[in-house]
C-alpha cells in the first residue's frame, strides 16, 4: 500500500483557481492517472437572489473538513486531495466549494470526491443565508433530509 | 464554560459568544439545552425544538447524550447547509 497523501484543506473568503489546484496535484507526476474536480457554485434559479451569505465556525470548519478528508485518504488510494470551502457573501455564479481528488485509477478519485461532498453538506459547520434582491430580510436555507440520508451510502465514519 | 452560537441560533439568542457558570446538575448536552432554554425569550425561541440543535464540544460534533467537559468551548447551531 502506497503512503497516504496529506490532504490540503483551506477555508477562505477568496475565490479559488481550479486550474492551479489541479496543477498542484499533478505537476511533475507521472503516477497520477485520474483527477476529479467538483465545484459547487452559487446558483439562482428564480432570478431573485442577490447574494448567498455563508457563515462558518472558524477553527471547527477546518478541523471537520480535515477529519472528513483524512477519512477519504484512508478509504481510497488517492495520490492527492484538496478541499477548499469559501465563506462570506457570494453572488450567483460565484464558486463556493472545490474538491480535487487525484488517484492512479479513476474509480478512487470519483468515489472520494462524491464521499467528500456528501459529508461536507451535512457535517462541515457552514450555514447559508439567502439574500433576496430588493433588500428584503435574508432567509436561512433549511437542511435537506436527503442530504443526511445520503451519508447512509458510505457506512459508519 | 464558553458558549458560541451560529446562524439562526445566534440571531435568536442575540449574541454570538458568552461565558457561563453551569449549575452542578447540568451534566449532559441535553441538560445544557434545557437549562439555557429557561434563560430568556431569545433562548426559548432558539431552543424551542432542542432536538434539532446540533452541538460541538471543542470543535467536534457530539450527541445530546454526551457528558459536558469541565471546561471548554461548546457550540450550538442549526443543521448545517454548506457544500
Amino acid at each position: 500500500m502506497a503512503e497516504r497523501c496529506q490532504p490540503l484543506v483551506r477555508v477562505e473568503a477568496e475565490d479559488f483557481d481550479i486550474a492551479a489546484e489541479i496543477d498542484r496535484l499533478t505537476a511533475g507526476r507521472k503516477d497520477v492517472g485520474a483527477v476529479v474536480t467538483f465545484t459547487g457554485r452559487c446558483r439562482d434559479e428564480s432570478g431573485r437572489l442577490a447574494a448567498l451569505e455563508l457563515e462558518h465556525y472558524p477553527g471547527m470548519a477546518e478541523a471537520e473538513i480535515g477529519r472528513i478528508a483524512d477519512e477519504a485518504v484512508e478509504r481510497w488510494p488517492l495520490t492527492g486531495l484538496t478541499v477548499i470551502h469559501r465563506f462570506g457573501k457570494l453572488r450567483p455564479g460565484e464558486n463556493i466549494v472545490l474538491v480535487v481528488a487525484a488517484s492512479t485509477h479513476r474509480k478512487a478519485a470519483l468515489e472520494a470526491a462524491d464521499f467528500l461532498m456528501d459529508y461536507l453538506k451535512s457535517r462541515a459547520p457552514f450555514w447559508k443565508k439567502e439574500h433576496p434582491a430588493g433588500g428584503e430580510e435574508g432567509r436561512w436555507v433549511e437542511a435537506k433530509t436527503e442530504d443526511e440520508k445520503a451519508l447512509g451510502r458510505w457506512g459508519k465514519v | 464554560m464558553k458558549l458560541v452560537y451560529f446562524a439562526w441560533v445566534r440571531e435568536r439568542i442575540g449574541r454570538e459568544i458568552e461565558t457561563v457558570a453551569l449549575p452542578q446538575e447540568v451534566e449532559t448536552v441535553t441538560d445544557l439545552l434545557t437549562w439555557l432554554k429557561g434563560r430568556g425569550d431569545g433562548y426559548a425561541a432558539a431552543l424551542e425544538y432542542p432536538e434539532v440543535i446540533r452541538v460541538a464540544v471543542d470543535h467536534e460534533h457530539v450527541e445530546h447524550e454526551a457528558k459536558l467537559p469541565a471546561d471548554g468551548e461548546v457550540a450550538l447551531f442549526p443543521p448545517m447547509t454548506g457544500g
